[in-house]
C-alpha cells in the first residue's frame, strides 16, 4: 500500500510539473516514459540522464570570443557584418588550440515548415563551419547540429523575435568525449 | 534490458506502473496536461437538422458517460449538422419502435438517433442505436457495438461514424486518434510532450516527455506505432515507439540530421531525411526489419519531408533545388528521377497525400501568409483552405475529407481542422501551453 502511495505522489508531482509554482528543474533526468508496464527500461530510461549541459565548457571569453552568436537574414545562410568578425575570432582561437572543440548549433525563425527549417538551420551551421575551416580550424574540432525552429532564443511572432532566432550558436565543448565528427554509418 | 529482480518484485513494479500509467492517462484528473478544448470555427450554411436523443444508460458500468452527448458533439463539431438541444426534445424514445415521427418532423429534424447502452456478458457493454429518417420513416441504420466499459467512448464515436456516413455518404473519422506535440514553458526552459488523444481531444495519453525538442510524429498504418524525432541526445534521432506499452527503439542516430520519418503504407519501411556530416539533407528509405538503407535523392539542395503515396511506390518530398522549397515526386526504384509537382508561388512544402491518392496537402506561402492548401494531383488545381498567417504541418484524416494542422491564435500555437471543401473547421486549444505538429491516425483495424 505504501508503495502505491509513493507512486501516486510521484505521478501527481509529475503531472503538476507544468504548474508555475513547480517549475521542472534542470537535472540529469530529461525524459520520462509512461505506459511501460512489464518493461523496466522505462524506469531505467528516466534515470539514464540526459547529456544536459554536461558536455559544454565556458570557453574563451576575451574580446570578440565572448560573442558566440552569429545572426542571419531571413532565408539566408550568408555570414555578414558582425558575424564575419566573430567567426574570424573563433577561427583564430581554434587554430591555435588544436584540442578545443565546438558545436555549431544552427537555428531558424518559426516561419514555414518545421523539417525544412531543420535543413535551413543546418545550412547555416555548415556555413559557419566552412568559414571556420577556411580560417584555420580543423574538421575534428567542429561538430554541427540543427535545431531548426525548435529551440528559439526568444519567444514571439514578429520580426524582432524572429531576427534573434535566425542564428548559429558556437558552443565550446568540455575536453574528452566524442570526437566532433563521427563517421556516418551507411 | 532485462531486470534481474525476482519475479515477485517485477510483478509488484508491473502493477504499480500500471496504476501510475492509468492515473496519468486520466486527463480530467490532471489539469496540467495539455487538455484540449474544441471550438467550432466554421460550418456549412445548410447543416442537416438532427436530433440525438439521450440513450438509456447502463449505470454504473457506463462510468457516467453520456453516449448521445458524445455523438451530438461529434456531429455538430463536423460543421455539417445542427443538433436539437436537450431541453427542446418533444419526447425521449430510446428505440425505433417508440419514435413518433410526426413529433420530430414537425420540430424540423430530418433525422433522429435513438439508442440504449446495455450490459452484456463478460462485463461488457453493448451500444444499440437506430438512425431514422423522419421524413420517410425509413430506418436508415441500426447497429450494435460491443466493448468493455472503458471503450464506451470509442463505441459512441463509432455510432457517430455510421450516422455521418449514412447521411453524408462519406466515411466518418470520429473513432480515430491524433498524435501531437505539446510544449510548455518559455525558451530556453521548455518541456516537450508527445501525446496521443482521441480525434476530439479526449483520452490523452502521454507517449514521451522530454526537456529537448520532439517533432514529426508519424503513425504506422496499423495505428500501433509512432515514429518521431527526438533531440534527447542533443542532436536529432529517429525513434519508433509501440504506443500501447511505450516500448521504443532508436532507428536512426546517424551523423547529422535524422528527420521527417514517415511509415510506408505496408508498415515495413520508413522514409526519412538524413543529412550526414556534410549537412546535406536527402531522402532515404529504411527497411525496419533488415536496417537496409536505400538512398532516394542525391542533390546538394535541402531534400526533406517525404510523404508516401498510398501505392507505396512513390514519394513526394520538399526540395529547394529550384531556389525555394517546392514539392517533387519520385519513384522509390533506383534510377527514378524527381518530377516537380508544385508551380504556384515561391514556397510549397511539407506534402501529405490523401489515402485515396488523389489529393496533396501542403504548406504554401499565400500573399505572405503560410497556409494549408490542397492540390488535386490529376489536374494540378490548388485551393488554399486555411486562413491563418503561420499555418503548418497538415495531416489528412483517414477519410480524406478533413485536414488537421498547426496554426496560431494570437500568440499561442493551437491545432485546427479544415475540411477539404473548405466549408468546416474546428480549433483545438490547450488549456496551458502550446500544441503543434499533429498527425491524424488511421482507421481502427
Amino acid at each position: 500500500m505504501r508503495k502505491i502511495l509513493i507512486i501516486l505522489m510521484a505521478a501527481m508531482a509529475l503531472s503538476s510539473a507544468g504548474c508555475k509554482s513547480n517549475k521542472p528543474k534542470p537535472g540529469p533526468s530529461s525524459q520520462t516514459e509512461v505506459g511501460n508496464a512489464a518493461d523496466t527500461s522505462g524506469a531505467d530510461a528516466a534515470n539514464a540522464g540526459s547529456v544536459g549541459s554536461d558536455d559544454e565548457a565556458a570557453g574563451p571569453q576575451a574580446g570578440l570570443l565572448a560573442k558566440r552568436i552569429i545572426y542571419f537574414d531571413f532565408d539566408s545562410s550568408d555570414i555578414k557584418g558582425d558575424g564575419t568578425d566573430i567567426v574570424a575570432a573563433h577561427a583564430k582561437y581554434l587554430a591555435s588550440h588544436a584540442g578545443t572543440r565546438v558545436r555549431l548549433e544552427g537555428n531558424t525563425d518559426a516561419r514555414g515548415s518545421r523539417e525544412y527549417n531543420i535543413g535551413l538551420g543546418e545550412r547555416r551551421a555548415q556555413a559557419v563551419r566552412r568559414a571556420l575551416l577556411l580560417q584555420g580550424a580543423t574538421e575534428s574540432q567542429l561538430a554541427t547540429v540543427s535545431y531548426g525552429a525548435e529551440r528559439p532564443a526568444v519567444a514571439g511572432n514578429d520580426e524582432p523575435a524572429w531576427s534573434k532566432n535566425r542564428r548559429v550558436e558556437i558552443v565550446y565543448l568540455a575536453p574528452g568525449g566524442q570526437p566532433a565528427v563521427v563517421q556516418p554509418q551507411r | 534490458m532485462r531486470s534481474n529482480k525476482s519475479i515477485a518484485h517485477r510483478a509488484i513494479r508491473h502493477r504499480l506502473l500500471e496504476i501510475a500509467g492509468a492515473i496519468l492517462a486520466l486527463g480530467a484528473v490532471l489539469p496540467a496536461w495539455a487538455q484540449l478544448r474544441i471550438e467550432i470555427t466554421s460550418g456549412v450554411s445548410d447543416p442537416v437538422p438532427i436530433a440525438v436523443v439521450p440513450f438509456s444508460r447502463a449505470v454504473p458500468a457506463d462510468g457516467g458517460l453520456d453516449v448521445a452527448q458524445v455523438v451530438q458533439h461529434d456531429l455538430e463539431g463536423s460543421g455539417r449538422f445542427r443538433a436539437r438541444q436537450r431541453g427542446q426534445m418533444p419526447a425521449t424514445p430510446t428505440q425505433a419502435s417508440a419514435v413518433v415521427l410526426a413529433d420530430w418532423k414537425n420540430a424540423g429534424d430530418d433525422y433522429i438517433v435513438v439508442g440504449r447502452v446495455v450490459p452484456v456478458e463478460g462485463g461488457n457493454l453493448a451500444v444499440d442505436f437506430d438512425l431514422l429518417n423522419t421524413l420517410t420513416g425509413q430506418r436508415v441504420a441500426g447497429q450494435r457495438f460491443v466493448g468493455t466499459p472503458s471503450a464506451l467512448r470509442n463505441a459512441a464515436h463509432r455510432v457517430s461514424d455510421v450516422v455521418y456516413e449514412k447521411i453524408l455518404g462519406i466515411r466518418g473519422a470520429f473513432a480515430t486518434r491524433i498524435a501531437y506535440v505539446a510544449v510548455d514553458g518559455q525558451p530556453p526552459a521548455q518541456k516537450f510532450q508527445l501525446i496521443v488523444a482521441d480525434a476530439d481531444g479526449e483520452n490523452q495519453r502521454l507517449v514521451l516527455e522530454s526537456r529537448y525538442p520532439l517533432m514529426s510524429p508519424s503513425w504506422s498504418p496499423d495505428g500501433q506505432w509512432l515514429a518521431y524525432v527526438s533531440f534527447e541526445n542533443k542532436k536529432s534521432a529517429v525513434y519508433v515507439q509501440f504506443v500501447r506499452t511505450g516500448e521504443r527503439r532508436q532507428v536512426s542516430a546517424r551523423a547529422g540530421i535524422n528527420g521527417a520519418p514517415v511509415w510506408s503504407p505496408d508498415g515495413k519501411k520508413l522514409a526519412l531525411t538524413l543529412g550526414g556530416s556534410n549537412g546535406n539533407p536527402d531522402i532515404y528509405v529504411l527497411e525496419l526489419q533488415t536496417q537496409t538503407l536505400t538512398r532516394i535523392t542525391d542533390d546538394p539542395a535541402i531534400d526533406t519531408e517525404a510523404a508516401w503515396a498510398p501505392d507505396g511506390k512513390t514519394l513526394f518530398f520538399t526540395s529547394d533545388r529550384a531556389g525555394g522549397p517546392q514539392i517533387y515526386r519520385i519513384g522509390v526504384n533506383p534510377g527514378d528521377r524527381p518530377k516537380r509537382i508544385t508551380f504556384g508561388g515561391n514556397y510549397n512544402a511539407r506534402p501529405r497525400v490523401s489515402a485515396d491518392g488523389t489529393q496533396l496537402a501542403m504548406v504554401t506561402l499565400d500573399n505572405g501568409n503560410y497556409r494549408i492548401a490542397v492540390q488535386e494531383l490529376s489536374s494540378g488545381t490548388v485551393r488554399v483552405l486555411s486562413k491563418g498567417h503561420l499555418d503548418e504541418s497538415p495531416s489528412f484524416a483517414p477519410n480524406g475529407a478533413t485536414l488537421i494542422y498547426a496554426e496560431r491564435e494570437g500568440n499561442r500555437a493551437v491545432l485546427g481542422t479544415v475540411s477539404v471543401d473548405g466549408l468546416t473547421g474546428l480549433r483545438l486549444k490547450s488549456e496551458q501551453g502550446e500544441v503543434r505538429d499533429p498527425a491524424w491516425g488511421p482507421f481502427a483495424q
